[in-house]
């Protein structure tokens, strides 16, 4: 394992974002046709990019499908969640790109000039609005725990199948990146200066200790979360035309 | 060594003769080869240097033996040789680096190139002007408490507070950071350093202080777009980014961007309650 | 300008600075006398040769010394203060010693209040660790790096006041008006101007001089300037002879030998064996083992290594691995850190290796216990610069309390001075001028010359190989031989480059330091011909009691020789005398074998 990091060390300083633009990029195209052009519930299932359903008013315009009500919650949440912030500003905004001496020395074309930079105070100061996403995500998330326990306790009764151990999985990952949030830390502790001063204090702390150690591993949840996401609709969607059979485990 | 020597003038001198003894024993002919810049806020050059490779060199071994040897008037700073005054930063091959802390041997007998911090005006060779940072450092609202020491305060209130106290004042995380480095907004910025300070001094139990204003508008912090430069290159390991930015970040958010928080403030007309002092008032303190 | 005949020196141009009190030094000591002196509304000036921060306070590791009793209710100022006495052979200054041991706790709750932060015991009160010849757990600390939140406390309490820091200048002399000091002068490391500083006081708090040995925890700082600087303007001191050896240094690989090694880690249960796997601190102090006093774990290290039971590279074993990785994470992360980086040596694996290495200077300028005042007027002294606190042999911990409780004595004894007084700060130009003369004379050198560098290494063996930690006449006369011939040679210095940051330049400035301090340890440590404490001749049994009650004084003479004299220590107080009456049994065990055994 070291030596990979070590090896990624190595790299020239430009792999790193180039990498994360292209994962980006492409995952945010997958996500957006798949849910504009095929906005299907499969049979059994549904892939989490659907869940939870809503009800979709026919008045709107076609483009915006019954997921898209949803999705644009864990979308938001991402695009303003400080680990996506540092790596889109590395990566997409090449601000800086890589921390080197090299790397900062680049001209970036589109700056008007180095002294206009305006980090997060400009138009980028709307992701302070992020908490509100962590809370529109956090029911979210629990409406996903409730979908992924009805894989297993189907109306035919109990079974487990690779999808539902996707689902399972894909979910625990979620909440891992969900609750390792900057933002979920401040709200249980990070606020407090003190916690032998007030009502609760002791399990503040310790929730907030807890959350202080999910945190430190925040950007590998995103990426885990987003990876399983996308197996798990894949493997769905396989299912579903056919050219895979789902694999039961017990029961089913 | 033979040891049953019982000379006494022999023993008081045995520990000397111990160190001659080792430093032959590692130089055993083979040489570090360094590239160091030379000049002044003029400009300058890498200038090739050559010299026996000791084992367990250090980077700022082998510059302290080009100054004794090789060039007198070589700059640098330094102070503990040990990884805790900060003194001895400089750019090893682009990154900020203790010169102290950097073992030769890393390289490989690849190519080493030192440089003097690039986000200050260089003085001479490995030398900047870091005094910048001392003025930033005096604009800020120093530890007050209405409480007399002693303090009763436990463990379990300030073990968040000895990382930022961490801090050895190397300045590379303000060297690297790219709103000082590149985009030069020393006026408005006051660079991760001090981040890192005013996160203590907020999250100090008997702090009474609120830097929150000075932070969002004196100390630029919405200028910090979290890429954590600075927390690479801590040498002790302060995750300035994720514990003190973004906690920062977060309460400034609470005081200046929360719609909620601020029509609950309005509508109970205090702003006290964000440092829980009024809890804090006579009830663990003054025994 | 006036001149004085010198044309280039004629031309020099120089900036003046005036304050009320000038504080040269920016350790712990310095900064305490800054705030204090501020605080009785005075302006103040700081003056350091490295950038503020930096000085060796921040390097220190283990603690904070002060009787607060926190973990160990039976502690109070009486134990402190004889374990104090008792650490320094008697030789010290019972009043100075006193005051510390009385002021000591007050400074570390001011510490407390200004922002630092020490580690809590369970029941949210500052915790303190046990520390080598201390009775009791004393030392507060945070972590190992209890300097470290020192001096950014009180560096950021100064940066609050108005008093004015200039870093990286060098003061090159103290003028004088009569027999008063009125201020300094000084050059900037950065581009060589100079500054001349009028005050009505300074303040000498410049630290120690363990530069003049090759093997040091030392930095480039601890030239000792301070103390020479004050002996040129006629200033008495004490107890040169007394140079501590810390018992653990590192010693490999060759680049950190005599880095420190803190004894936080014995005060956290390190062990301390020999290649044959032996506690061999059994044999030199049974009682208190590896917490003994430094002067005699440094002796038995060096005896247990001189007599073949030494490590690879010539050290004994210091063992922490039964605290286990995250106890030492804990409580010495620092530790763990350097031997990691800079050693490849987990100690949470593996034993350290370490021999004495030079940390400490007990003697310095003779000062009063209430003011810190020299003998001359207008000259002050705290911190390590200053002698009498620690007698024959420093206890760890005992400096960090000392540079904040005279610190702060010394800035409010400058302050009351400059109060009185109505005396100007001028003096003659000429002075200024000749001055700058002399310290330019290496750039300007002709021909043929010695490098600083090489003069300083040479130096540095001479001190290694002549005034050890283990003593004799005759190896000192010849050290003293091999001193003076440096000293003649100091004319012949010459160095490259320009003023503008010219660290060749700044190191000849340094070595007149070193080799007129060398010569002071060398002299009074062939008058002081016994066994005490720091000061081991090997040609001499045991202590001496006759000398027990002196303290050797030295003073520059009217030839501008090195004067010394034997000076009676006044008897001590009946209220301080009776402590140690009355704690005899007590006390027995390690104080009998401390002053009779041979280690
Ligand atoms: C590695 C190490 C670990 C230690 N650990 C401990 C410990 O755990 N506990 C403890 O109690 N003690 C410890 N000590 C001892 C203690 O740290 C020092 O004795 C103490 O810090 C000295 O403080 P000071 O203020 O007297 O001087 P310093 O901190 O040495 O400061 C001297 C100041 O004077 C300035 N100066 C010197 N000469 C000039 C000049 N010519 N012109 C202008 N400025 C000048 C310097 O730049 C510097 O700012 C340790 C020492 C070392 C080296
Ligand atoms: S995280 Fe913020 S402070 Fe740190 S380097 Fe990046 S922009 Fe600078
Ligand atoms: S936070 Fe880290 S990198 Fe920045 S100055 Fe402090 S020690 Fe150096
Ligand atoms: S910080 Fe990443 S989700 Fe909130
Ligand atoms: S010299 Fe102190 S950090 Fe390198």
């Amino acid at each position: 394992m070291s030596s990979i990091a070590a090896a990624w060390k190595r790299l020239p300083w430009w792999v790193e974002p180039m990498a994360v633009v292209f994962a980006l990029t492409a995952f945010g195209i997958y996500s957006l046709t798949i849910v504009v052009f095929y906005p299907g519930v499969f049979q059994e299932y549904v892939s989490p990019f659907y869940s939870p359903e809503v009800g979709r008013p026919d008045w709107l315009p076609w483009f915006i499908t019954a997921p898209v009500l949803i999705l644009w919650i864990p979308l938001g949440f991402r695009a303003t969640c400080y680990y996506y912030r540092k790596a889109y500003y590395r990566a997409f905004f090449w601000d800086p790109p890589a921390c080197q001496a090299k790397a900062q020395q680049l001209d970036r074309p589109w700056a008007r000039s180095t002294e206009s930079y305006k980090g997060e105070r400009a138009l980028f100061v709307l992701n302070n609005i992020h908490r509100y996403f962590l809370y529109a995500t956090i029911m979210v998330v629990a409406f996903l725990w409730y979908e992924a326990f009805l894989t297993v306790f189907t109306p035919d009764g109990f079974q487990i199948t690779v999808a539902s151990l996707l689902w399972f999985l894909n979910i625990v990952l979620v909440s891992a990146y969900t609750f390792s949030c900057h933002s979920f830390r401040h709200l249980v502790g990070g606020n407090k200066d003190c916690y032998s001063c007030i009502r609760g204090g002791n399990v503040r702390r310790k929730t907030y200790n807890f959350v202080s150690r999910l945190n430190t591993r925040h950007p590998q949840w995103a990426w885990y979360s987003l990876v399983s996401l996308l197996a798990t609709d894949i493997y769905l969607r396989l299912m579903q035309a056919g050219v895979i059979t789902d694999f039961p485990i017990i029961g089913g | 060594m033979d040891s049953n020597s019982a000379e006494q003038k022999d023993m008081a001198s045995k520990a000397h003769a111990d160190v001659h003894a080792d430093e032959k024993a590692a130089a055993n002919g083979k040489t570090a080869k360094l590239r160091i810049f030379r000049g002044d806020s003029g400009g300058g050059e890498l200038v090739d240097y050559e010299l026996p490779l000791v084992e367990g060199m250090v980077v700022l071994d082998a510059v302290l033996y080009v100054q004794a040897h090789q060039a007198g008037d070589l700059a640098v700073r330094w102070n503990c040789k040990a990884a805790h005054c900060g003194s001895c930063s400089a750019e090893i091959n682009g990154k900020p680096r203790l010169l102290c802390k950097t073992r030769i041997e890393e390289f490989d007998g690849g190519e080493i190139q030192v440089h003097p911090l690039k986000a200050f005006p260089v003085i001479k060779d490995l030398v900047s002007d870091i005094s910048w940072n001392y003025q930033v450092s005096k604009g800020i609202k120093p530890f007050t408490s209405d409480e007399q020491a002693p303090f009763t305060m436990y463990e379990e209130d300030v073990e968040r507070l000895y990382e930022p106290k961490k801090c050895i004042e190397c300045f590379m995380c303000q060297d690297v950071c790219h709103v000082l480095r590149t985009h030069h907004k020393h006026a408005e910025f006051a660079g991760p350093r001090f981040f890192v300070r005013n996160q203590w001094l907020e999250m100090h139990p008997m702090d009474n202080q609120d830097r929150l204003h000075d932070l969002k508008e004196d100390n630029g912090l919405g200028l910090c777009n979290i890429t954590k430069c600075c927390t690479e290159v801590c040498p002790v390991d302060i995750h300035i980014t994720d514990n003190s930015i973004i906690p920062l970040k977060e309460r400034v958010a609470d005081e200046y961007y929360d719609p909620a928080k601020w029509l609950m403030r309005k509508i109970r007309g205090n702003r006290g309650s964000r440092n829980g002092a009024a809890a804090r008032n006579g009830s663990r303190n003054g025994n | 300008m006036a001149s004085n005949g010198n044309r280039d020196t004629a031309r020099e141009r120089y900036e003046t600075r005036e304050y009320d009190v000038l504080i040269v030094g920016a350790g712990g000591a310095g900064l305490r006398a800054a705030v204090a002196a501020t605080e009785n509304g005075l302006s103040v000036g700081i003056v350091t040769k490295s950038l503020l921060g930096k000085a060796h306070t921040v390097m220190a590791e283990g603690g904070i010394a002060a009787s607060l009793g926190n973990v160990d209710p039976a502690d109070g100022w009486q134990t402190h203060f004889m374990d104090t006495m008792k650490s320094g052979k008697f030789i010290n200054n019972w009043r100075t010693a006193e005051i510390f041991a009385k002021e000591a706790p007050d400074r570390v709750y001011e510490l407390e209040q200004w922002g630092a932060l020490f580690n809590r015991t369970p029941e949210g009160k500052i915790s303190q660790r046990p520390f080598g010849a201390h009775t009791y757990r004393r030392l507060c600390h945070v972590g190992d790096r209890t300097g470290l939140e020192l001096i950014r406390t009180m560096q950021e309490k100064v940066l609050a006041t108005d008093a004015e820091v200039y870093m990286e200048t060098t003061i090159t002399k103290l003028l004088k008006s009569g027999d008063r000091v009125v201020g300094a002068l000084a050059y900037t490391r950065e581009n060589g101007k100079f500054i001349h500083f009028k005050a009505k006081a300074v303040v000498m708090a410049t630290g120690g001089w363990g530069r003049i040995f090759k093997v040091t925890s030392n930095s480039w700082e601890g030239t000792g300037d301070g103390v020479v600087l004050a002996y040129d303007a006629g200033a008495e001191l004490v107890d040169m002879e007394m140079m501590q050896f810390h018992p653990t240094g590192m010693v490999w690989p060759p680049g950190v030998r005599g880095l420190l090694v803190t004894e936080g880690v014995r005060g956290e249960g390190g062990l301390l064996r020999n290649s044959e796997g032996d506690r061999y601190m059994e044999n030199y102090d049974p009682e208190r083992m590896e917490l003994s006093s430094r002067d005699v774990v440094a002796r038995a290290n060096y005896t247990e290594v001189q007599e073949g039971r030494g490590s690879p590279h010539g050290g004994v074993y210091l063992d922490i691995t039964h605290l286990g990785y995250d106890g030492i994470m804990n409580k010495l992360p620092t530790m763990h850190e350097q031997f990691l980086k800079l050693a490849d040596i987990d100690i949470s694996k593996e034993p350290m290796e370490v021999f004495p290495t030079v940390h400490y200077t007990m003697g310095g300028i003779k000062t009063d216990p209430e003011t810190g005042a020299s003998n001359v007027p207008g000259l002050f002294a705290a911190g390590e610069v200053a002698g009498g606190l620690h007698g024959a042999n420093r206890l760890g911990g005992n400096s960090l309390s000392d540079l904040l409780v005279f610190g702060r004595r010394a800035g409010e004894g400058a302050s009351a001075y400059v109060k009185e007084s109505v005396h100007s700060s001028d003096i003659a130009e000429g002075e200024v001028l000749t001055e700058i003369g002399r310290v330019l004379e290496p750039l300007k050198k002709q021909g043929e010359g010695e490098s600083p560098y090489l003069m300083q290494q040479e130096l540095q063996e001479a001190m290694m190989e002549h005034a050890n930690l283990m003593r004799t006449g005759d190896s000192l006369k010849e050290g003293l031989g091999k001193v003076l011939g440096l000293k003649d040679r100091l004319a012949n210095m010459k160095v490259q480059g320009s003023r503008l940051f010219n660290p060749g330049w700044h190191t000849a400035q340094d070595i007149r330091y070193l080799i007129q301090i060398s010569e002071i340890i060398i002299r009074t440590a062939l008058e002081r011909t016994e066994r005490r404490g720091a000061q081991w001749r090997l040609d001499f049994d045991g202590p001496d009691d006759e000398l027990g009650r002196v303290n050797f004084i030295v003073k520059k003479d009217e030839q501008g020789e090195v004067g010394i004299q034997k000076r009676e220590i006044p008897p001590m107080p009946e209220h301080l005398a009776s402590l140690f009456e009355d704690k005899v049994v007590d006390m027995a065990g390690g104080e009998k074998r401390g002053a009779e055994s041979q280690f």
